[in-house]
């Protein structure tokens, strides 16, 4: 094939754009944070998961330690079993308890661990029994207007 | 007076089946010539260079400019949520989706497009392209499949280059100049963009749309009429077909990918 001085310049063509999708799949995708370390998958039943979904993060403490691998619905139950792969770096003791929270007040939500106290670890296929719903603003505002229309009429004052 | 106007409709039907058929065996034309084009890749280069480097300013700081603008929009609309933070990610977001395939089509169409079909179309009003036939060469095969494919592989590295310069401009306005974070701005921006369903879904589109406007381009030279008039008509409708295609596949690309 012959050569020419276009070669160069959609060399360079190519090289830029490469570049551009590296820099959109790096920095602003972040694709090394699909760290390939080796992780150990947990599961957790909850009454109620929120808006949790997929990939969500869960955090020990602030500082993320897995993320939920997959979210299914138990028919015997009637409660959602969450599948979570843990980096097998991190280990928890057998009664640590597991909250679904949110980030921010608009922000996405992920789990919470809060690490027990038993000397035993979280090992492959362990169920984390303690758990705490998302919390569901619906049933917040009603608990809230239950209560207030359970409490005493205050004394109409003249 | 009634039998004319149902001959009138027929003979539109029947020749707006005409062109659809004139035009799906362009197209498959064009794509079986991949092979050839791949051996004779000297005259694919060279379309890149011309379609692809030439256009690589007019993207880039179009691309800087729509980050300029999203990130006052994006900081201005946020801000009223107390949530400026997330600008990276609305800025990242808006541009690997939409903005960058989309603005960057637009802009390749009124760019190279236009010249692409004023080419091939003064090069049928010349004679060329049947003075090549005479000599047995396919004019589809040697002239318009190299341009078809420059135009189909370069469209993604413009779009990929749109959508990063137009991140840094977001960020030069966000961070630099007004003061949100610049670890949130990032933190979120990475935290929210997913590889394969953001950036690699805008760069399918972003290769649907250079096979739309290269081929629309294209089309409009090889069918112009062999007058000035008739490529000056050419060269408009280019523009205006490839736009509206753009958009409207754009539309159907995005509304697809949501159901996935």
């Amino acid at each position: 094939m012959q050569r020419s001085s276009n070669d160069v310049w959609v060399g360079l063509l190519v090289l830029i754009g490469t570049a551009a999708l590296l820099f959109l799949a790096l920095q602003s995708a972040n694709l090394l944070s699909l760290n390939f370390q080796k992780t150990y998958t947990v599961s957790a039943m909850f009454d109620n998961i929120g808006g949790l979904k997929k990939q969500a993060a869960i955090k020990s403490a602030g500082v993320v330690v897995g993320r939920v691998k997959e979210i299914v619905f138990d028919g015997k139950s009637y409660q959602a079993r969450v599948v979570m792969a843990i980096e097998s770096q991190h280990q928890f003791p057998k009664d640590s308890s597991l909250k679904i929270l949110t980030s921010g007040l608009l922000g996405e939500q992920y789990i919470g661990i809060e690490a027990g106290a038993e000397e035993k670890v979280l090992a492959e296929g362990d169920k984390v029994q303690d758990t705490q719903s998302a919390v569901v603003l619906e049933n917040l505002i009603s608990r809230f207007l239950y209560n207030k229309a359970a409490e005493p009429a205050a004394p109409e004052s003249k | 007076m009634i039998f004319k106007g149902l001959a009138h409709i027929g003979w539109v039907t029947r020749s707006w089946l005409a062109d659809i058929g004139h035009a799906a065996r362009l197209f498959v034309q064009l794509l079986s010539f991949a092979p050839d084009c791949v051996r004779r890749f000297g005259l694919v280069r060279d379309q890149m260079h011309f379609l692809g480097n030439y256009s690589l300013a007019i993207i880039s700081v179009s691309g800087l400019f729509v980050g300029f603008v999203l990130g006052l929009q994006g900081y201005y609309t946020l801000q009223r949520y107390g949530s400026a933070s997330a600008l990276g990610l609305l800025v990242a977001l808006s541009l690997v989706r939409e903005l960058g395939p989309v603005v960057s089509a637009l802009l390749f169409a009124g760019r190279a497009g236009t010249s692409l079909t004023a080419e091939i179309g003064l090069m049928k009003a010349g004679e060329q392209l049947s003075a090549m036939e005479m000599m047995a060469i396919d004019p589809v095969r040697r002239i318009l499949a190299p341009r078809f494919w420059g135009g189909v592989l370069v469209m993604p590295i413009l779009a990929a280059v749109f959508s990063a310069v137009g991140i840094l401009g977001g960020w030069v306005v966000g961070v630099l100049m007004i003061g949100v974070d610049s670890g949130s701005f990032w933190g979120q921006m990475q935290s929210g963009v997913d590889v394969w369903q953001d950036v690699g879904n805008g760069v399918i589109k972003s290769l649907v749309f250079g096979i739309t406007v290269s081929f629309v381009a294209l089309r409009q030279g090889f069918e112009a009429q062999p007058t000035p008039e008739g490529v000056a008509r050419a060269t408009t409708r280019t523009v205006v077909m490839a736009s509206l295609s753009v958009l409207a596949l754009d539309f159907v690309l995005t509304a697809l990918m949501f159901s996935i």
